[in-house]
């Protein structure tokens, strides 16, 4: 075969793999098409790597090696693809991680390389692309595993910081950015490599310490976007067309969750970043004087079982004490008895974008019954019953009524506005922002206290041994 | 006037190199930014592990940095990180598509329900 004719396979191959990872994430508008898109990308990914092989600078004798490494990588890949889903989270941090280390190796070698064939190949462009694949791929490694580490409660959740903080990541991403361009100035001063690689690794873990849990969804969208555009980076380094397509895909998937998440939390992303939240303490201390009114499991089981409309706010509660599988016998329980159960859903409501959707599905509650909260929020005067179940800050009345609240802004689902509020929780202490929740003392509210799991699976067997009696 | 000449075509294969690139982020990012407004938000954490498999693409770069025989142009070491990074890159790949798929297979609507 002719090297033109193998050239042109390839890039055919490389053309059908970038319309096929378009209609993959395409698929994903609706449940009923998504698995599509799943093999989309499968077939994607098998002609963007068969057509790789046969480009003609793979030699055959280094086929043997490549498969093993494919290998090694499967035997890693295949268990972690079976992960609980509450640590699914971790697994897409971790999984970042990965990535962010595939590019900046690729970027390291690719600059080794052209120096070592004596630098003609190392135009400015190429150098700046380089430099941006190095930076991006590692500070996405060591970030990425930082998150996954607090996700994973390996590291403390909550936010690190100390005085000057902000100076010395400044200075770090800085002095990163002055070796790329000098490099781009000189690619010869190869000395200033390793330094860069240095600093973004090092950068990658300064940028994520002063960052808490309940900040890990905008985070995670934020670094999946960064291990897209160290893709398209390496694109412009190799001249390669497929990885700009699917890196510029994946770059602007992570971009638009992590606005999302950002206006789901009324923050700007400089804030994210940067502000630390949750180790600001506003003092909330002035209601904490005002009186709970508690109920038992069973009481609160026959609240819901008059009721003909209950709505759930799960959060991130719910997934650490792996309730959900509790919810859907509760779920069961109360549309036997013809009462409508919604699911109210808090766009970050749990540690990743669309983290509770997944767990409910896990647990075979239809998705018809997942609501958004824009979508909910106008229905909950007619609401005779919520039932909060882990969820804290997302109903927070203070982030509509006190304009001193740190969350103040923040859209949340109203659950303030139903005719009765029941909050699951596991004792009085503060949520995740550290602030007092004024609906846990309003007269139409009922504190359940204990363990969702526990609780709700009380509820649940109240409710099925009334149905016996009866 | 002969070096001007002799100069231009040098300039624009720069440019006929880069700018082709430049074009190609362009429309695809405007593409993506498209495709995934539209995609559904109960699917946001799919979504993710999805585009996880999906940016593992860098198996392609990997492989052309492992690919070529080691020589004194082309050092073992070199090869050891492509190689490296291929195992980096078939980790996601693997556990990104089957874990989606995993995901998806839990999402069902009330109609699918009824009919096991």
């Amino acid at each position: 075969m002719s090297p033109e004719l193998r050239d042109l396979i390839v890039q055919l191959c490389y053309l059908v793999a970038s319309v096929l990872f378009v209609f993959s994430l395409k698929w994903m508008n609706s449940p009923q098409s998504a698995r599509r898109g799943v093999m989309a990308g499968v077939w994607a990914m098998v002609l963007g790597v068969g057509g790789t092989l046969a480009n003609p600078a793979v030699a055959v004798s280094s086929l043997p090696w490549i498969a093993l490494a494919v290998m090694v990588g499967g035997i890693v890949g295949v268990p972690l693809s079976k992960v609980p889903l509450t640590a699914v989270p971790q697994r897409t941090a971790l999984s970042h991680a990965f990535g962010g280390l595939a590019a900046g190796l690729v970027g390291t070698a690719k600059y080794y390389l052209w120096l070592h064939e004596g630098g003609e190949m190392l135009t400015g462009f190429r150098v700046f692309a380089i430099t941006a694949e190095v930076i991006l791929g590692f500070l996405t490694f060591t970030g990425s595993l930082m998150a996954a580490g607090k996700l994973q409660e390996f590291l403390p959740g909550r936010p690190i910081t100390y005085r000057g903080q902000l100076i010395v990541n400044f200075l770090t991403l800085g002095g990163a950015i002055a070796c790329a361009v000098a490099l781009i100035i000189n690619p010869q001063w190869s000395f200033l490599f390793p330094v860069l690689v240095i600093l973004a690794l090092a950068f990658g873990v300064m940028l994520i310490i002063p960052i808490g849990g309940a900040d890990m969804p905008t985070v995670i969208a934020l670094l999946n976007s960064y291990a897209g555009l160290s893709a398209v980076a390496m694109g412009f380094v190799l001249d390669n067309k497929l990885l700009i397509i699917a890196g510029a895909l994946d770059g602007s998937s992570g971009l638009i969750l992590s606005i999302i998440m950002c206006k789901a939390m009324n923050r700007s992303f400089s804030n994210v970043l940067f502000g630390a939240f949750g180790s600001v303490q506003e003092s909330g201390g002035e209601d904490s004087g005002k009186t709970v009114k508690s109920a038992n499991p069973a009481e609160a089981a026959e609240i819901m079982e008059q009721a003909d409309t209950v709505v759930i706010v799960p959060g991130y509660g719910m997934a650490v004490a792996q309730a959900q599988h509790r919810v859907r016998e509760l779920y069961d329980q109360l549309t036997k008895r013809g009462i409508s159960v919604k699911f109210a859903i808090h766009p970050v409501a749990g540690r990743m974008p669309g983290h509770m959707n997944v767990l409910l599905a896990e647990a075979d509650i239809p998705y018809d019954d997942l609501i958004e909260m824009d979508e909910i929020n106008p229905e909950m005067p007619q609401v005779d019953v919520v039932l909060v179940l882990g969820a804290n800050d997302v109903v927070n009345p203070a982030a509509k009524n006190n304009p001193k609240s740190p969350i103040h802004g923040m859209p949340i689902i109203e659950a303030d506005r139903a005719k009765t509020v029941l909050a699951v929780k596991r004792s009085m202490k503060p949520g995740f922002a550290g602030i007092d929740n004024e609906l846990y003392t309003l007269d139409k509210t009922l504190m359940v206290f204990g363990d969702a799991k526990a609780v709700v699976g009380e509820m649940a067997k109240t409710l099925s041994g009334d149905s016996g009696i009866h | 006037m002969n070096m001007l000449l002799a100069s231009a075509p040098a300039t624009t294969s720069a440019a006929n190199l880069y700018i082709p690139l430049i074009f190609v982020f362009v429309l695809a990012t405007f593409i993506g930014l498209d495709v995934i407004r539209n995609v559904s938000r109960l699917l946001h954490t799919p979504l993710m592990s999805l585009t996880n498999a999906i940016s593992a693409v860098v198996i392609v770069g990997a492989i052309l940095v492992a690919g070529p025989e080691v020589s004194g142009d082309h050092p073992l070491w070199i090869t050891v990180l492509g190689l490296v990074a291929i195992c980096a890159a078939s980790i996601n790949i693997v556990s990104g598509f089957l874990i989606t798929n995993r995901m998806l297979k839990m999402f069902k609507s009330r109609e699918t329900e009824k009919k096991p």
